[in-house]
């Protein structure tokens, strides 16, 4: 037996709790030991610098057609992904098309968060007759289907990849506000709220700092729905012919492109990797919301 | 306000407040009346759902839907906080009259640190320099006794024991010099000991910074150890009023006494038994008529379920509500050896124009006054 005893833990006259790490440090810590959700968040920061990389460099560009045979097929000498029925470069425009799904992705989700939210905390914190009108309004707005807005706007405005945002955020705002107005009712009530408001906290205050980040996870797991979602939707816009304007290269055009050659009995694989491109994605998208939604949760930290 | 430096700091008058409810109005406050001096404890006293908490809330503005205030005046300073705006009486909370809650542990914010909410309390109101926010917030702190303040204020709430985390809330009470601290049943959530510490500190801080505090409790120990003045309510209403001694010494109300019996007390015969009251407090949407403490009450005269009796002076600054007041209760019905609490016991008065056996039962069985053709 050693004539020392070191202890275990050291005390160094202070608390034994542990150095506090912030709250998004602690998150990310947890979230990297979710091997889904850290396999979905490599796949997006690649998808994210393919998708700047392809700002300033593709292999060919993507719109100049005749860069090879047209249908060529996958493994072709510089075009490891074949080429299209202009013989435009599959991989290149494969490249550029992420930036369109990215960019309706986050900036829906974005526009759905901020009005979802807002109105999610105000009518659910003031309640009454704010509410009454807004569940009106919200009942109608889930009456509207996303496919009309958009076609309206289309033949009003005109092809365009702003009116497709704005025709799905109309339509995908309100799951947002119910579900931050539930939280806000329950929220609310909580002692800490009303311990702010004893405080003499302003009703900003209150939403902002109090409601709010105790509501975070689930507005995080929402979001990290509506991104997977606004993609869907817009690909299928695209491919139903009405999305994104024709010779801009983005993955539900290029499914859609690939559909008629695969009918008339060509390889399917330009319908395959947009297809595969956009699946991978959206389930991307959904493990990081899983993960985030359990890295998150203050409860659940140490 | 020429009396603002003498005279009260807060004057409730009549205040009464009430809960609209779909099975009717529930008088949770009636007609209730207390100064508060400068430097004063006070302390409000009762059982659960008497009113207690509804008066603190209704100072500050803040009873919930559907409640409200009905009547009264609450004057802060000779200023009535019931007809002021609502962005008025917002800065009075926090910054004059601060109020701390009885279950801690849900009172902070589980999301941010202890550092930035104590400081969130000094940037609700701007009493406090910006600059000295910060450092003002760790002395606070320090003040109230947290250990090794500095690294604590980077915690968060679930690593604060609940001691600790109570004297959080006091700091956060305390951050803005408020001048009226109403500490709402502040030790019911936490053990002995840290009760002691706490009400320690609450002593400490009224000695030092002259804060009045307005303790809100039911434990008439807590009452004991850190008041001067004592209100006693009951089904909404003051009972009793006047000094801990007078309170503690010679209780006048049968419900101060009642309460008081119910103490264990370490000079007490130890096989004596810890006396409960008897029944439950009234329905407060239909309560009894006269005195609501009579289907209660081992002293009750008749007139007691008829008349409802007023506050009056029965010492030197003392007040109770009741038609026969201990003092006759001792001299004339032997309240003193008074083993037997059942309503009606002592005086031997039942309930006017019930069938003697339907009483007879309904009491032996403590529950509340059966209420049939009372008719008063």
């Amino acid at each position: 037996m050693a004539a020392t005893i070191t202890p275990l833990l050291e005390y160094s006259g202070g608390t034994l709790a542990r150095e506090q790490v912030g709250l998004w440090r602690d998150g990310l810590r947890r979230l990297r030991r979710n091997r889904l959700a850290l396999a979905a968040m490599v796949y997006l920061i690649l998808l994210a610098i393919v998708c700047i990389v392809s700002l300033f460099w593709t292999p060919y560009k993507p719109n100049v057609v005749n860069t090879c045979p047209t249908y060529s097929l996958p493994g072709t000498p510089g075009h490891p992904l074949g080429c299209d029925e202009l013989g435009r470069d599959t991989l290149s425009r494969l490249m550029v098309g992420s930036q369109i799904s990215l960019a309706i992705g986050l900036i829906t989700a974005a526009i759905v968060m901020v009005v979802g939210v807002g109105v999610g905390l105000l009518i659910g914190y003031l309640r009454g007759v704010v509410d009454a009108i807004f569940a009106l309004v919200i009942n109608v707005f889930y009456g509207v289907p996303p496919i009309m807005v958009a076609l309206v706007l289309y033949v009003l405005l005109g092809p365009g990849v702003i009116n497709i945002i704005i025709a799905i955020a109309a339509t995908t705002w309100m799951d947002m506000a119910r579900l931050v107005r539930g939280q806000t009712l329950s929220i609310r009530e909580r002692e800490y709220v009303e311990a702010a408001r004893a405080g003499g906290a302003r009703t900003r205050t209150i939403l902002l700092t109090h409601i709010f980040p105790n509501a975070l996870g689930p507005i995080i797991v929402q979001t990290t729905y509506v991104v997977p979602a606004a993609i869907l939707t817009a690909a299928f816009f695209s491919f139903l012919g009405f999305g994104v304007p024709a010779p801009q290269a983005d993955w539900g055009g290029m499914a859609q492109e690939g559909f008629s050659p695969l009918l008339s009995g060509f390889d399917p694989y330009m319908l395959l990797f947009p297809a595969i491109a956009l699946s991978v994605t959206l389930l991307a998208f959904n493990f990081l919301g899983d993960g985030l939604r359990d890295a998150f949760d203050p409860r659940q930290r140490r | 306000m020429a009396f603002a430096m003498s005279g009260p700091v807060l004057e409730v008058k009549n205040l009464s407040t009430s809960f609209f409810t779909d099975d009717g109005e529930v008088k949770a406050v009636r007609d209730v009346s207390f100064d508060l001096a400068p430097g004063e404890t006070l302390g409000i006293v009762g059982e659960s759902g008497c009113g207690k908490s509804v008066t603190a809330l209704s100072i500050l503005g803040l009873v919930p839907r559907p409640g409200r205030v009905v009547e009264g005046e609450i004057l802060f300073r000779g200023i009535d906080l019931l007809t002021i705006g609502r962005d008025e009486l917002r800065q009075i909370r926090g910054r004059d009259i601060a109020m701390i809650f009885q279950d801690p542990l849900s009172s902070l914010n589980p999301v941010h640190r202890i550092g930035f909410q104590v400081e969130e309390a000094m940037r609700a109101h701007d009493k406090v320099p910006r600059a000295e926010v910060r450092p003002r917030g760790l002395d606070l702190l320090q003040r109230v006794h947290v250990p090794d303040a500095s690294r604590r204020v980077r915690n968060y709430p679930h690593q604060f024991s609940g001691g600790m985390r109570q004297r959080v809330m006091i700091a956060m009470g305390l951050s803005n010099r408020p001048e009226i601290l109403i500490a709402d049943e502040p030790t019911t959530a936490l053990d002995v000991t840290v009760q002691a510490q706490i009400l320690q500190l609450l002593r400490d801080l009224n000695r030092d910074l002259g804060t009045s505090i307005i303790l809100i409790t039911h434990n008439l120990g807590v009452v004991a150890g850190l008041c001067t003045r004592v209100v006693v309510m009951y089904a909404g209403e003051i009972v009793e009023q006047g000094s801990t001694e007078q309170i503690f010494d010679s209780p006048q109300h049968p419900y101060t006494w009642a309460l008081l019996r119910s103490l264990p007390r370490i000079d007490a015969d130890r096989h004596e038994r810890l006396r409960s009251i008897e029944g439950l407090p009234p329905d407060l949407i239909a309560p009894p008529p006269g005195c609501k403490f009579n289907p209660r009450c081992p002293f009750r005269l008749e007139r007691c379920f008829s008349e409802a009796p007023e506050l009056v002076r029965v010492g030197d600054g003392q007040a109770a509500a009741c038609w026969v007041t201990m003092r006759r209760a001792y001299a004339e019905m032997g309240a003193a050896t008074l083993t037997d609490t059942r309503p009606g016991s002592a005086s031997g008065v039942r309930p006017p124009s019930s069938a003697a056996a339907g009483a007879e039962a309904a009491e032996g069985g403590s529950r509340p006054e059966p209420e049939a053709g009372d008719g008063g």
